[in-house]
């Protein structure tokens, strides 16, 4: 408590009222994160360890060879690979088609906006169980069963993304597209090089939640990628727990290597899950 | 296929219409009709794409809710017959009562946030954007990993809950395969994973809140509680509307957990199933696709009737400021 002796108002602070606090957000935070302390002490024990009653807590030996054992398992590595073509392919998608329809939503004027609006929004309220069947049939019609823009390809429109990018646009002054007007910039233009750098606090944010439904996906894609080279890690690793029943430490060590990227690009961008999930909230 | 927009002539017949009726503003720029033309330009990549995977499928779904599906394709037209298979199916009226178990386990995640939320706001506290992550993490997280690592830790040999729990004198079980408890533990899941994101979305609202009202209150000498429920209550609750309908929609489509968690021949998979994981064993293992798209389209008013009940009760409580 060093600081208090500088700043004397954080020793009023930091009275019993501000430990109970503490106390109990840890306790919290201990049962958010304990789970995966868990799924990685079980990876690092050995098949036999895990069976041991009562469970020990530390490995008697850190075992690491599951993580290797994974990628022999399964074909774990195309299915990252297909992960990251989805999450890509979804999240590129979005933020071209949103965008362009948002930014003309929020300052165009042209006949019959408000109905098209709402007949886009009404997307929002449709189960999304509600359109996979007639979804798989326009997939398997096209030829793409198995294939990676079937994984993408209904992810790439949003109603959420364009309500959202709409809030933001409908933010900006107005001064700037007259300026650019005046000066004979086309309306492709001016959306690209002045509003889009703009808003881009919200493509950010919009990026950075879809990256994180694609990644986590896992209806659409056991419906229409089921040949495990073609599967997402979210689909793939079910198929582990089919096989592997009762080896633990190998779904242990698959769980975290698949979490893996999302809780990297979270620690990263944080601000902007956080941004996402609020503007969300807030704009009810 | 239908299209969603008029034709380019009638967009351009509409600004002309619009201008010659003196509603052109006297912005400068290029004739209202380009700028028309240009507008549905920008929305046709989207409207295209919402007409062939939402609109649509939204037609054919409720077409499908009225055929048989054959073997070797072809759909024949059987009237209301999957409506009526529906309602006097009992695993229906089995899935739809887990759901609404689901929903209502689901929504305990929201005074778990505004709890968490509350405490997070206390003035001075340190760590708040620490918390916040580590309460988050959860979320983020693939669901898969998630359903996996606790059914290991629900497991009834093994299971680190069961040793807990024998620890303290209370009875091991087989969390995951009882029917008595299967579907509790995969709600009690359900909340954990969520609680995380309803507490960004109530830390955001609470931040709307101004801080004379509390600076007022403890003027006055109320204690923490009492501005709890005086003021950081009423003044969140359109927060806490909006959060439960998305809560409510959200949990009534349950279907990661779920398929996750319960193995096909699990004693009490009839137990867990929801809505829609039964709606995937119609459409995707069972082959009757007519039936599952009537189970939708129930789900679908389920949704709408609840969401419209909310709605319709927000008068009660929900303040606006």
């Amino acid at each position: 408590m060093r600081e208090s002796s500088v700043r004397p108002t954080s020793r009023r602070r930091f009275n019993a009222g501000s430990a109970a606090t503490h106390a109990a957000l840890s306790l919290g935070a201990l049962v958010m994160v304990f789970p995966f302390l868990w799924q990685l002490l079980t990876a690092a024990k050995s098949l036999a360890e895990t069976a041991k009653v009562p469970p020990t807590f530390l490995p008697d030996t850190w075992n690491w060879s599951s993580f290797e054992e994974v990628f022999t398992a399964l074909p774990f590595r195309d299915m990252l690979f297909n992960s990251v073509l989805n999450t890509v392919g979804r999240t590129v998608g979005q933020l071209v088609f949103c965008s362009l329809a948002a930014y003309a939503f929020a300052r165009m004027q042209f006949r019959g906006r408000n109905v098209l609006f709402a007949l886009f929004l009404s997307v929002l309220m449709v189960p999304s169980s509600l359109l996979v069947l007639p979804q798989y049939d326009i997939i398997q019609r096209l030829g793409l069963l198995n294939s990676a823009p079937a994984l993408f390809l209904p992810g790439m429109f949003s109603a959420f993304g364009t309500f959202m990018l709409r809030q933001f646009f409908l933010t900006l002054p107005k001064e700037l597209e007259e300026a650019a007007r005046i000066d004979g910039a086309s309306s492709f233009r001016i959306f690209w090089s002045i509003m889009l750098p703009l808003v881009r606090p919200a493509l950010a944010a919009l990026a950075v939640i879809t990256a994180m439904w694609s990644w986590n996906d896992l209806l659409w894609p056991l419906i229409v990628n089921t040949d495990p080279q073609k599967m997402p890690i979210s689909a793939g690793l079910t198929s582990l727990e089919g096989q592997f029943e009762t080896n633990y430490p190998v779904m242990m060590a698959g769980s975290l290597i698949a979490s893996l990227p999302m809780l990297v690009v979270y620690v990263f961008l944080q601000r902007h899950f956080v941004q996402s999930v609020a503007l969300s909230g807030s704009k009810s | 296929m239908m299209s969603v927009f008029p034709s380019t002539a009638a967009a351009k017949a509409a600004g002309r219409g619009k201008r010659a009726a003196g509603a052109a503003s006297d912005a400068p720029g290029p004739p209202k009709s380009r700028s028309q033309r240009a507008a549905y330009l920008f929305i046709a990549p989207l409207g295209i794409g919402f007409a062939a995977f939402y609109f649509w499928p939204l037609l054919q779904t409720f077409f499908y809710s009225f055929t048989e599906f054959g073997a070797f394709g072809g759909n024949t037209w059987v009237g209301t017959d999957n409506y009526v298979r529906v309602l006097k199916d009992v695993t229906v009226w089995q899935a739809l009562g887990n759901t609404l178990i689901y929903c209502a386990i689901g929504l305990l995640a929201l005074p778990l946030a505004i709890g968490i939320a509350a405490l997070l706001n206390r003035r001075g506290l340190r760590g708040v954007a620490l918390y916040r992550a580590l309460y988050f993490i959860p979320f983020v997280t693939l669901p898969v990993a998630v359903g996996l690592v606790w059914n290991w830790l629900y497991n009834g040999d093994y299971g680190l809950i069961n040793e807990v729990l024998e620890w303290i004198g209370a009875d091991r079980r087989y969390w995951v395969s009882d029917p008595s408890t299967a579907v509790y533990a995969i709600g009690t899941v359900m909340v954990w994973s969520t609680t995380g994101y309803y507490l960004i979305i109530f830390m955001a609202g609470i931040k709307g809140i101004p801080q004379d009202y509390y600076e007022a209150a403890e003027l006055d000498g109320a204690g923490p509680l009492r501005r709890f429920f005086t003021i950081t209550l009423p003044l969140l609750s359109p927060t806490i509307f909006f959060a439960s309908i998305i809560c409510m929609i959200n949990s009534l489509q349950t279907f990661d957990l779920i398929y996750i968690m319960m193995a096909e021949k699990n004693p009490a998979i009839g137990d867990t199933q929801s809505v829609v994981s039964l709606f995937y064993k119609w459409a995707f293992i069972e082959n009757a696709q007519g039936a599952a798209a009537a189970l939708a389209f129930l789900l679908m008013l389920i949704i709408a009737a609840l969401t419209l009940v909310q709605f319709r009760l927000q008068k009660r409580w929900v303040h606006y400021a």
